[in-house]
Protein backbone atom coordinates (compact mmCIF):
# COMPACT_ATOMS: atom_id res chain seq x y z
CA UNK A 1 0.00 0.00 0.00
CA UNK A 2 1.56 3.21 -0.98
CA UNK A 3 2.21 5.60 1.93
CA UNK A 4 -0.26 8.36 1.20
CA UNK A 5 -3.05 5.86 1.35
CA UNK A 6 -1.75 4.55 4.48
CA UNK A 7 -1.67 8.11 5.84
CA UNK A 8 -5.14 8.96 5.13
CA UNK A 9 -6.69 6.03 7.06
CA UNK A 10 -5.00 7.13 10.20
CA UNK A 11 -7.96 8.61 11.78
CA UNK A 12 -10.09 5.71 10.80
CA UNK A 13 -7.36 3.00 11.37
CA UNK A 14 -5.31 4.86 14.68
CA UNK A 15 -7.90 7.20 16.18
CA UNK A 16 -11.35 5.19 15.46
CA UNK A 17 -13.08 8.39 14.01
CA UNK A 18 -16.51 7.54 13.18
CA UNK A 19 -19.84 9.86 12.52
CA UNK A 20 -22.82 10.70 14.33
CA UNK A 21 -26.13 11.40 12.47
CA UNK A 22 -27.75 14.44 14.30
CA UNK A 23 -30.99 13.29 12.41
CA UNK A 24 -31.19 9.47 13.15
CA UNK A 25 -28.36 9.31 15.41
CA UNK A 26 -26.71 5.73 13.66
CA UNK A 27 -22.59 5.96 14.02
CA UNK A 28 -21.15 5.25 10.75
CA UNK A 29 -17.67 3.88 10.47
CA UNK A 30 -15.63 5.27 9.36
CA UNK A 31 -16.72 8.41 9.21
CA UNK A 32 -18.98 9.55 5.80
CA UNK A 33 -20.26 12.88 4.03
CA UNK A 34 -23.69 11.29 4.48
CA UNK A 35 -25.68 9.16 6.74
CA UNK A 36 -26.20 5.53 5.09
CA UNK A 37 -29.36 5.43 6.94
CA UNK A 38 -31.37 8.62 6.55
CA UNK A 39 -29.13 10.19 3.97
CA UNK A 40 -28.85 13.61 5.71
CA UNK A 41 -25.35 15.55 5.95
CA UNK A 42 -25.58 16.86 9.79
CA UNK A 43 -22.96 14.46 10.42
CA UNK A 44 -20.87 14.92 14.16
CA UNK A 45 -17.50 13.53 14.34
CA UNK A 46 -17.38 11.22 17.20
CA UNK A 47 -15.14 8.23 18.59
CA UNK A 48 -15.47 4.51 19.20
CA UNK A 49 -14.72 2.89 22.32
CA UNK A 50 -12.41 0.33 21.97
CA UNK A 51 -13.91 -2.66 22.75
CA UNK A 52 -16.69 -4.90 21.82
CA UNK A 53 -18.74 -8.41 21.76
CA UNK A 54 -17.46 -10.82 18.82
CA UNK A 55 -20.82 -10.95 16.80
CA UNK A 56 -19.04 -13.70 13.83
CA UNK A 57 -15.59 -15.27 13.79
CA UNK A 58 -13.46 -17.64 11.86
CA UNK A 59 -9.93 -19.06 11.97
CA UNK A 60 -7.79 -18.41 8.52
CA UNK A 61 -5.98 -21.12 8.03
CA UNK A 62 -4.94 -20.53 4.25
CA UNK A 63 -3.76 -16.79 4.56
CA UNK A 64 -2.41 -14.33 2.19
CA UNK A 65 1.18 -14.31 1.68
CA UNK A 66 1.59 -11.16 3.86
CA UNK A 67 0.50 -13.49 6.96
CA UNK A 68 1.23 -16.85 6.03
CA UNK A 69 3.64 -17.18 9.31
CA UNK A 70 0.91 -16.22 11.40
CA UNK A 71 -1.59 -18.72 10.65
CA UNK A 72 -3.63 -20.08 11.48
CA UNK A 73 -5.21 -16.88 12.98
CA UNK A 74 -8.58 -15.91 14.60
CA UNK A 75 -10.65 -13.31 12.69
CA UNK A 76 -14.01 -11.72 13.92
CA UNK A 77 -16.71 -9.03 13.17
CA UNK A 78 -16.46 -7.24 16.37
CA UNK A 79 -19.40 -4.82 17.75
CA UNK A 80 -18.49 -1.64 19.68
CA UNK A 81 -20.61 -0.02 22.19
CA UNK A 82 -21.52 2.85 19.44
CA UNK A 83 -22.94 -0.29 17.01
CA UNK A 84 -20.19 0.01 13.96
CA UNK A 85 -18.48 -2.85 13.68
CA UNK A 86 -14.77 -3.96 13.44
CA UNK A 87 -13.28 -6.81 10.94
CA UNK A 88 -10.45 -7.48 12.91
CA UNK A 89 -7.67 -10.07 14.09
CA UNK A 90 -8.31 -11.53 17.61
CA UNK A 91 -4.78 -12.44 19.51
CA UNK A 92 -3.56 -13.53 22.78
CA UNK A 93 -5.90 -16.30 23.25
CA UNK A 94 -6.39 -19.90 21.94
CA UNK A 95 -8.24 -19.17 18.34
CA UNK A 96 -10.73 -22.27 18.38
CA UNK A 97 -11.46 -19.74 21.61
CA UNK A 98 -13.05 -16.76 19.21
CA UNK A 99 -16.94 -17.54 19.25
CA UNK A 100 -19.75 -15.12 19.14
CA UNK A 101 -20.39 -13.46 22.11
CA UNK A 102 -16.81 -13.26 23.25
CA UNK A 103 -15.88 -9.54 24.78
CA UNK A 104 -12.81 -8.15 23.59
CA UNK A 105 -10.95 -4.78 23.75
CA UNK A 106 -8.48 -3.22 21.45
CA UNK A 107 -5.00 -2.54 21.18
CA UNK A 108 -2.95 -0.67 19.28
CA UNK A 109 -0.07 -3.85 17.26
CA UNK A 110 1.59 -4.17 13.96
CA UNK A 111 -1.22 -5.91 11.38
CA UNK A 112 1.46 -6.62 8.88
CA UNK A 113 4.66 -5.92 7.35
CA UNK A 114 4.02 -5.12 3.54
CA UNK A 115 6.06 -6.76 0.49
CA UNK A 116 9.97 -7.92 1.37
CA UNK A 117 10.79 -4.33 2.19
CA UNK A 118 7.87 -2.20 2.53
CA UNK A 119 6.66 -0.12 5.72
CA UNK A 120 5.03 -1.68 9.00
CA UNK A 121 1.51 -1.39 9.23
CA UNK A 122 -0.18 -1.24 12.20
CA UNK A 123 -4.16 -0.92 13.72
CA UNK A 124 -5.58 -2.65 16.25
CA UNK A 125 -6.37 -6.00 17.11
CA UNK A 126 -8.61 -7.56 19.44
CA UNK A 127 -7.82 -9.08 23.23
CA UNK A 128 -9.66 -10.98 25.33
CA UNK A 129 -11.24 -8.57 27.71
CA UNK B 1 -37.79 -2.74 -24.41
CA UNK B 2 -37.47 -5.47 -27.12
CA UNK B 3 -38.08 -8.99 -26.50
CA UNK B 4 -34.22 -10.52 -26.15
CA UNK B 5 -33.11 -14.52 -27.25
CA UNK B 6 -29.75 -16.57 -26.76
CA UNK B 7 -29.14 -17.52 -30.28
CA UNK B 8 -25.52 -19.35 -29.76
CA UNK B 9 -23.22 -20.38 -26.78
CA UNK B 10 -19.63 -21.26 -26.61
CA UNK B 11 -17.35 -22.46 -23.46
CA UNK B 12 -14.10 -23.99 -22.97
CA UNK B 13 -13.05 -26.79 -20.85
CA UNK B 14 -13.27 -25.02 -17.02
CA UNK B 15 -9.83 -25.93 -15.30
CA UNK B 16 -5.93 -25.26 -15.13
CA UNK B 17 -5.61 -24.47 -18.59
CA UNK B 18 -1.34 -23.47 -18.58
CA UNK B 19 -0.87 -24.45 -22.30
CA UNK B 20 -3.36 -21.36 -23.21
CA UNK B 21 -3.69 -17.36 -22.46
CA UNK B 22 -6.60 -15.12 -21.81
CA UNK B 23 -7.00 -14.08 -25.51
CA UNK B 24 -6.93 -17.98 -26.50
CA UNK B 25 -9.11 -19.04 -24.42
CA UNK B 26 -11.59 -15.79 -24.53
CA UNK B 27 -11.58 -16.52 -28.57
CA UNK B 28 -12.08 -20.12 -28.63
CA UNK B 29 -15.63 -19.22 -26.15
CA UNK B 30 -16.68 -16.31 -28.70
CA UNK B 31 -15.88 -18.35 -32.11
CA UNK B 32 -17.89 -21.34 -31.07
CA UNK B 33 -20.93 -18.92 -29.58
CA UNK B 34 -20.94 -17.12 -33.24
CA UNK B 35 -20.22 -19.84 -35.36
CA UNK B 36 -22.98 -21.45 -33.74
CA UNK B 37 -25.44 -19.43 -34.87
CA UNK B 38 -23.65 -19.17 -38.19
CA UNK B 39 -23.63 -15.34 -38.00
CA UNK B 40 -19.80 -13.34 -39.50
CA UNK B 41 -22.12 -10.13 -38.27
CA UNK B 42 -21.42 -8.60 -34.84
CA UNK B 43 -22.54 -5.18 -33.38
CA UNK B 44 -20.77 -5.13 -30.04
CA UNK B 45 -19.43 -7.46 -27.03
CA UNK B 46 -19.50 -6.80 -22.92
CA UNK B 47 -16.65 -8.84 -21.32
CA UNK B 48 -17.18 -9.97 -17.93
CA UNK B 49 -13.96 -10.05 -16.51
CA UNK B 50 -12.90 -9.62 -12.68
CA UNK B 51 -9.54 -9.05 -12.72
CA UNK B 52 -7.11 -9.56 -15.96
CA UNK B 53 -5.41 -6.65 -14.57
CA UNK B 54 -4.02 -8.70 -11.57
CA UNK B 55 -4.11 -11.77 -12.48
CA UNK B 56 -2.38 -11.48 -16.16
CA UNK B 57 -1.13 -7.61 -16.27
CA UNK B 58 -3.90 -7.33 -18.90
CA UNK B 59 -6.65 -4.29 -18.90
CA UNK B 60 -8.62 -2.95 -21.79
CA UNK B 61 -10.07 -6.25 -22.69
CA UNK B 62 -12.75 -4.66 -25.06
CA UNK B 63 -10.10 -3.87 -27.93
CA UNK B 64 -7.93 -6.81 -27.37
CA UNK B 65 -10.72 -9.47 -27.43
CA UNK B 66 -12.22 -7.84 -30.28
CA UNK B 67 -9.27 -7.47 -32.55
CA UNK B 68 -8.63 -11.78 -31.61
CA UNK B 69 -11.64 -12.62 -32.86
CA UNK B 70 -11.58 -9.96 -36.23
CA UNK B 71 -13.89 -8.22 -35.44
CA UNK B 72 -11.77 -4.58 -34.10
CA UNK B 73 -14.26 -1.71 -34.98
CA UNK B 74 -17.12 -2.80 -32.99
CA UNK B 75 -18.21 -1.43 -29.57
CA UNK B 76 -16.10 -3.96 -26.85
CA UNK B 77 -15.42 -3.26 -23.46
CA UNK B 78 -15.08 -5.12 -19.79
CA UNK B 79 -17.70 -5.04 -17.26
CA UNK B 80 -16.53 -5.92 -13.54
CA UNK B 81 -18.42 -6.68 -10.53
CA UNK B 82 -15.72 -8.85 -9.26
CA UNK B 83 -17.43 -12.56 -9.50
CA UNK B 84 -20.74 -11.27 -10.55
CA UNK B 85 -18.74 -9.81 -14.02
CA UNK B 86 -20.05 -12.34 -16.24
CA UNK B 87 -23.68 -11.87 -15.22
CA UNK B 88 -23.43 -8.06 -15.17
CA UNK B 89 -21.81 -8.50 -18.90
CA UNK B 90 -24.73 -9.91 -19.83
CA UNK B 91 -27.49 -8.07 -18.38
CA UNK B 92 -25.50 -5.31 -19.90
CA UNK B 93 -25.92 -7.40 -23.64
CA UNK B 94 -29.40 -8.07 -22.73
CA UNK B 95 -30.17 -4.37 -22.27
CA UNK B 96 -28.01 -3.64 -25.24
CA UNK B 97 -30.44 -5.65 -27.76
CA UNK B 98 -33.17 -4.73 -25.36
CA UNK B 99 -32.88 -0.79 -25.74
CA UNK B 100 -32.37 -1.47 -29.83
CA UNK B 101 -29.51 -0.23 -29.92
CA UNK B 102 -27.17 -3.22 -30.91
CA UNK B 103 -29.04 -6.34 -32.68
CA UNK B 104 -26.59 -9.08 -32.54
CA UNK B 105 -24.24 -8.75 -29.25
CA UNK B 106 -21.82 -11.24 -27.46
CA UNK B 107 -22.20 -11.65 -23.74
CA UNK B 108 -18.79 -13.10 -22.92
CA UNK B 109 -16.94 -13.55 -19.73
CA UNK B 110 -13.38 -14.95 -18.85
CA UNK B 111 -11.04 -15.32 -16.73
CA UNK B 112 -7.08 -16.66 -16.63
CA UNK B 113 -6.49 -17.33 -12.93
CA UNK B 114 -3.46 -19.73 -13.31
CA UNK B 115 -0.63 -17.73 -14.13
CA UNK B 116 1.27 -17.34 -11.26
CA UNK B 117 0.05 -14.77 -9.11
CA UNK B 118 -1.12 -14.93 -5.41
CA UNK B 119 -4.68 -16.00 -6.13
CA UNK B 120 -6.07 -15.22 -2.58
CA UNK B 121 -4.62 -12.16 -2.55
CA UNK B 122 -6.51 -10.90 -5.81
CA UNK B 123 -9.55 -11.90 -4.82
CA UNK B 124 -9.37 -10.56 -1.56
CA UNK B 125 -9.63 -7.10 -3.92
CA UNK B 126 -13.09 -7.80 -3.80
CA UNK B 127 -13.60 -7.15 -0.36
CA UNK B 128 -12.94 -3.78 0.82
CA UNK B 129 -9.35 -3.25 1.44
CA UNK B 130 -9.20 -0.83 3.94
CA UNK B 131 -11.86 -2.20 6.47
CA UNK B 132 -11.64 -6.05 5.79
CA UNK B 133 -8.59 -7.40 3.69
CA UNK B 134 -6.29 -4.79 5.47
CA UNK B 135 -6.65 -6.96 8.49
CA UNK B 136 -5.93 -10.60 7.34
CA UNK B 137 -9.28 -11.65 6.57
CA UNK B 138 -9.57 -13.98 3.26
CA UNK B 139 -12.16 -14.44 0.83
CA UNK B 140 -13.17 -17.72 2.26
CA UNK B 141 -12.67 -16.55 5.51
CA UNK B 142 -15.27 -13.90 4.63
CA UNK B 143 -17.84 -16.89 3.87
CA UNK B 144 -16.88 -18.61 6.95
CA UNK B 145 -17.73 -15.54 9.01
CA UNK B 146 -21.15 -16.22 7.17
CA UNK B 147 -21.22 -19.56 7.55
CA UNK B 148 -21.38 -19.24 11.34
CA UNK B 149 -23.45 -17.30 11.49
CA UNK B 150 -26.00 -18.39 9.61
CA UNK B 151 -25.11 -21.79 11.62
CA UNK B 152 -26.11 -19.61 14.44
CA UNK B 153 -29.36 -17.77 13.19
CA UNK B 154 -30.59 -21.15 11.57
CA UNK B 155 -28.81 -23.92 12.75
CA UNK B 156 -26.90 -24.76 9.79
CA UNK B 157 -24.51 -27.47 10.43
CA UNK B 158 -20.63 -28.39 8.90
CA UNK B 159 -22.91 -31.58 7.62
CA UNK B 160 -25.09 -29.50 5.93
CA UNK B 161 -22.01 -27.78 4.04
CA UNK B 162 -20.65 -31.14 2.91
CA UNK B 163 -23.96 -32.39 1.23
CA UNK B 164 -23.95 -29.11 -1.43
CA UNK B 165 -20.10 -30.29 -2.11
CA UNK B 166 -22.03 -34.29 -2.46
CA UNK B 167 -24.35 -32.90 -4.59
CA UNK B 168 -22.72 -30.54 -6.84
CA UNK B 169 -19.67 -32.86 -7.40
CA UNK B 170 -22.11 -35.56 -8.48
CA UNK B 171 -23.62 -33.48 -11.16
CA UNK B 172 -20.27 -32.27 -12.24
CA UNK B 173 -19.21 -35.35 -12.60
CA UNK B 174 -21.62 -35.79 -15.62
CA UNK B 175 -20.01 -32.62 -17.26
CA UNK B 176 -16.96 -32.81 -20.07
CA UNK B 177 -16.58 -29.64 -18.94
CA UNK B 178 -16.07 -29.57 -15.13
CA UNK B 179 -12.72 -29.11 -13.63
CA UNK B 180 -13.87 -32.08 -11.42
CA UNK B 181 -15.22 -35.02 -12.81
CA UNK B 182 -16.15 -36.67 -9.98
CA UNK B 183 -17.94 -37.36 -7.47
CA UNK B 184 -16.97 -37.00 -3.27
CA UNK B 185 -18.90 -38.49 -0.26
CA UNK B 186 -19.73 -36.47 2.84
CA UNK B 187 -17.11 -38.23 4.63
CA UNK B 188 -14.31 -36.99 2.62
CA UNK B 189 -15.87 -33.47 2.54
CA UNK B 190 -15.27 -33.13 6.30
CA UNK B 191 -12.82 -34.79 6.51
CA UNK B 192 -10.21 -32.53 3.84
CA UNK B 193 -8.15 -29.52 5.43
CA UNK B 194 -9.44 -26.66 6.85
CA UNK B 195 -9.59 -23.69 4.85
CA UNK B 196 -11.35 -20.82 7.12
CA UNK B 197 -13.12 -22.74 9.59
CA UNK B 198 -16.08 -23.93 9.51
CA UNK B 199 -14.95 -24.39 5.40
CA UNK B 200 -12.67 -26.82 4.55
CA UNK B 201 -11.15 -27.48 1.11
CA UNK B 202 -14.02 -29.23 -0.40
CA UNK B 203 -16.66 -26.55 0.67
CA UNK B 204 -14.54 -24.14 -1.49
CA UNK B 205 -14.67 -23.59 -5.27
CA UNK B 206 -11.31 -23.98 -6.97
CA UNK B 207 -9.25 -21.95 -8.92
CA UNK B 208 -9.84 -22.15 -12.67
CA UNK B 209 -9.21 -20.87 -15.89
CA UNK B 210 -11.94 -20.51 -18.41
CA UNK B 211 -14.10 -18.66 -20.68
CA UNK B 212 -18.25 -18.47 -21.89
CA UNK B 213 -19.57 -17.12 -24.61
CA UNK B 214 -23.57 -15.97 -25.67
CA UNK B 215 -24.63 -13.84 -28.49
CA UNK B 216 -27.62 -12.07 -27.92
CA UNK B 217 -30.48 -11.24 -30.91
CA UNK B 218 -33.49 -9.34 -30.74
CA UNK B 219 -36.09 -12.37 -30.14
CA UNK B 220 -38.13 -11.46 -33.66
CA UNK B 221 -34.93 -11.92 -35.54
CA UNK B 222 -33.76 -15.22 -33.40
CA UNK B 223 -35.12 -17.77 -36.28
CA UNK B 224 -32.53 -16.76 -38.63
CA UNK B 225 -29.83 -18.08 -36.23
CA UNK B 226 -31.03 -20.91 -34.59
CA UNK B 227 -34.50 -22.99 -34.71
CA UNK B 228 -34.24 -23.27 -30.76
CA UNK B 229 -33.72 -19.46 -29.14
CA UNK B 230 -33.57 -19.13 -25.67
CA UNK B 231 -36.05 -15.99 -24.32
CA UNK B 232 -34.26 -13.86 -21.77
CA UNK B 233 -37.49 -13.17 -19.10
CA UNK B 234 -35.88 -11.04 -17.02
CA UNK B 235 -32.92 -9.43 -15.13
CA UNK B 236 -32.06 -8.14 -12.32
CA UNK B 237 -29.33 -6.41 -10.51
CA UNK B 238 -28.58 -5.68 -6.96
CA UNK B 239 -26.20 -4.70 -4.26
CA UNK B 240 -25.40 -4.93 -0.42
CA UNK B 241 -22.78 -2.95 1.45
CA UNK B 242 -19.51 -3.64 0.80
CA UNK B 243 -18.59 -4.68 4.16
CA UNK B 244 -20.19 -7.74 6.34
CA UNK B 245 -19.45 -5.43 9.15
CA UNK B 246 -22.17 -2.93 7.98
CA UNK B 247 -25.00 -5.81 7.56
CA UNK B 248 -27.52 -6.32 10.44
CA UNK B 249 -27.49 -9.98 9.60
CA UNK B 250 -23.92 -11.52 8.08
CA UNK B 251 -26.54 -14.50 7.29
CA UNK B 252 -28.64 -12.62 4.63
CA UNK B 253 -27.58 -12.03 1.26
CA UNK B 254 -29.69 -8.84 0.55
CA UNK B 255 -28.02 -8.52 -2.76
CA UNK B 256 -29.65 -11.92 -3.42
CA UNK B 257 -32.66 -10.60 -2.77
CA UNK B 258 -32.80 -7.48 -4.17
CA UNK B 259 -31.54 -8.84 -7.75
CA UNK B 260 -34.21 -11.63 -7.60
CA UNK B 261 -37.03 -9.20 -6.79
CA UNK B 262 -36.32 -7.21 -9.89
CA UNK B 263 -35.69 -10.35 -12.06
CA UNK B 264 -38.68 -11.96 -11.21
CA UNK B 265 -41.25 -8.84 -11.81
CA UNK B 266 -39.52 -8.29 -14.90
CA UNK B 267 -40.20 -12.31 -16.08
CA UNK B 268 -43.47 -12.39 -14.36
CA UNK B 269 -42.84 -15.42 -12.34
CA UNK B 270 -41.66 -16.42 -9.27
CA UNK B 271 -39.31 -18.74 -7.23
CA UNK B 272 -42.27 -21.73 -7.68
CA UNK B 273 -42.01 -21.33 -11.22
CA UNK B 274 -38.94 -22.11 -11.53
CA UNK B 275 -38.26 -25.53 -13.38
CA UNK B 276 -33.95 -25.91 -13.07
CA UNK B 277 -31.49 -22.90 -11.87
CA UNK B 278 -27.40 -22.44 -11.25
CA UNK B 279 -27.18 -20.59 -7.66
CA UNK B 280 -23.58 -19.42 -7.19
CA UNK B 281 -21.69 -22.18 -4.78
CA UNK B 282 -18.41 -20.19 -4.71
CA UNK B 283 -18.82 -21.77 -0.75
CA UNK B 284 -21.08 -24.43 0.00
CA UNK B 285 -23.03 -21.83 2.59
CA UNK B 286 -23.16 -19.82 -0.35
CA UNK B 287 -25.44 -21.98 -2.44
CA UNK B 288 -27.58 -22.06 1.02
CA UNK B 289 -27.85 -18.04 1.38
CA UNK B 290 -28.86 -17.95 -2.16
CA UNK B 291 -31.35 -20.33 -2.28
CA UNK B 292 -32.85 -18.39 0.63
CA UNK B 293 -32.49 -15.15 -0.97
CA UNK B 294 -33.94 -16.08 -4.26
CA UNK B 295 -37.39 -17.73 -2.32
CA UNK B 296 -36.55 -21.40 -3.66
CA UNK B 297 -35.80 -23.18 -0.06
CA UNK B 298 -36.97 -21.83 3.98
CA UNK B 299 -34.06 -20.02 5.74
CA UNK B 300 -32.11 -23.01 7.40
CA UNK B 301 -33.29 -25.46 4.84
CA UNK B 302 -30.50 -25.55 2.11
CA UNK B 303 -28.48 -27.69 3.43
CA UNK B 304 -31.35 -30.35 3.76
CA UNK B 305 -32.25 -29.56 0.81
CA UNK B 306 -29.27 -30.92 -0.73
CA UNK B 307 -28.96 -34.36 1.32
CA UNK B 308 -32.49 -35.04 0.83
CA UNK B 309 -32.32 -34.82 -3.36
CA UNK B 310 -34.77 -31.81 -3.08
CA UNK B 311 -31.95 -29.38 -4.77
CA UNK B 312 -30.42 -32.46 -7.03
CA UNK B 313 -31.29 -33.51 -10.81
CA UNK B 314 -35.02 -35.72 -10.23
CA UNK B 315 -35.50 -33.40 -7.08
CA UNK B 316 -38.24 -30.97 -6.88
CA UNK B 317 -35.96 -27.64 -8.10
CA UNK B 318 -32.35 -29.33 -9.58
CA UNK B 319 -29.96 -26.80 -8.67
CA UNK B 320 -26.82 -26.37 -10.42
CA UNK B 321 -27.19 -29.08 -12.69
CA UNK B 322 -24.01 -28.18 -14.24
CA UNK B 323 -21.99 -29.29 -11.13
CA UNK B 324 -22.14 -25.48 -10.01
CA UNK B 325 -18.83 -23.34 -8.96
CA UNK B 326 -17.83 -26.30 -6.74
CA UNK B 327 -17.53 -29.03 -9.35
CA UNK B 328 -17.50 -27.13 -12.62
CA UNK B 329 -14.89 -25.01 -11.54
CA UNK B 330 -14.97 -20.58 -10.97
CA UNK B 331 -12.73 -18.63 -13.50
CA UNK B 332 -14.91 -15.95 -11.91
CA UNK B 333 -15.42 -13.13 -14.63
CA UNK B 334 -16.65 -16.05 -17.06
CA UNK B 335 -18.80 -18.08 -13.89
CA UNK B 336 -22.22 -15.72 -15.02
CA UNK B 337 -22.02 -16.64 -18.69
CA UNK B 338 -21.21 -20.05 -18.23
CA UNK B 339 -24.27 -20.51 -15.83
CA UNK B 340 -26.24 -18.89 -18.45
CA UNK B 341 -25.18 -21.86 -20.70
CA UNK B 342 -26.50 -24.19 -18.80
CA UNK B 343 -29.66 -22.89 -18.61
CA UNK B 344 -29.53 -22.84 -22.06
CA UNK B 345 -29.09 -26.15 -22.71
CA UNK B 346 -31.44 -27.31 -20.45
CA UNK B 347 -34.28 -25.34 -22.15
CA UNK B 348 -32.79 -26.54 -25.40
CA UNK B 349 -32.96 -30.50 -24.28
CA UNK B 350 -29.12 -30.46 -24.33
CA UNK B 351 -27.87 -31.53 -21.05
CA UNK B 352 -27.87 -35.23 -22.02
CA UNK B 353 -27.58 -37.08 -18.47
CA UNK B 354 -27.86 -34.07 -17.12
CA UNK B 355 -31.34 -32.82 -18.42
CA UNK B 356 -34.06 -31.88 -16.13
CA UNK B 357 -37.04 -33.31 -18.41
CA UNK B 358 -39.09 -31.16 -19.41
CA UNK B 359 -37.71 -27.65 -18.00
CA UNK B 360 -39.09 -24.94 -19.38
CA UNK B 361 -38.27 -21.92 -17.00
CA UNK B 362 -34.32 -21.60 -15.82
CA UNK B 363 -32.60 -19.30 -13.33
CA UNK B 364 -29.12 -18.05 -12.98
CA UNK B 365 -27.98 -16.40 -9.58
CA UNK B 366 -24.80 -14.65 -9.96
CA UNK B 367 -22.87 -13.15 -6.89
CA UNK B 368 -20.06 -10.59 -6.65
CA UNK B 369 -17.61 -10.69 -3.42
CA UNK B 370 -18.86 -11.88 -0.17
CA UNK B 371 -22.39 -11.45 -1.60
CA UNK B 372 -22.25 -7.27 -2.26
CA UNK B 373 -23.48 -7.25 -5.74
CA UNK B 374 -25.99 -10.10 -7.39
CA UNK B 375 -27.45 -10.40 -10.68
CA UNK B 376 -30.36 -12.99 -11.75
CA UNK B 377 -31.51 -14.21 -14.40
CA UNK B 378 -34.38 -16.15 -15.74
CA UNK B 379 -35.11 -17.47 -19.20
CA UNK B 380 -37.81 -19.68 -21.08
CA UNK B 381 -38.34 -21.83 -23.95
CA UNK B 382 -39.72 -20.11 -26.83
Amino acid sequence: MPSPRYWREVPARFRLEASRCGSCGKVSYPARQICPACRKKELEPTRLTPRGSVVTSTVVHVAPDDLMMEAPYAMALVETPEGPRLMMQVVDCDPSQVLAGMDVRFEFRKIRKEGHSGILCYGYKAVPA
Amino acid sequence: MREVAIVGAGMTRFGELWESSLRQIFAEAAIEALENAGTDRLDGMWIGNMSAGRFVNQEHLGPIMAAEIGRAGVAAARVESACASGGAALRAAFLDVASGASDLVLAAGVEKMNDGVDVTDVLATASDQELEAYHGITFPGLYAMIARAHMQAYGTTEEDLAWIAVKNHRHGAMNPKAQFRREVTAEQVMASSVVAEPLRLLHCSPVSDGAAALLLCPLDQAKRYTDRPVKILGAGMGTATMTLAERESPADLDAVKHSAETAYKMAGVGPGDIDVAEVHDCFAIAEICCLEGLGMVERGKGGEAARTGETALGGRIPVNTSGGLKSKGHPVGATGIAQAIEIYEQLRDESGDRQVKGAKIGLTQNMGGSGASSVVHIFGRV
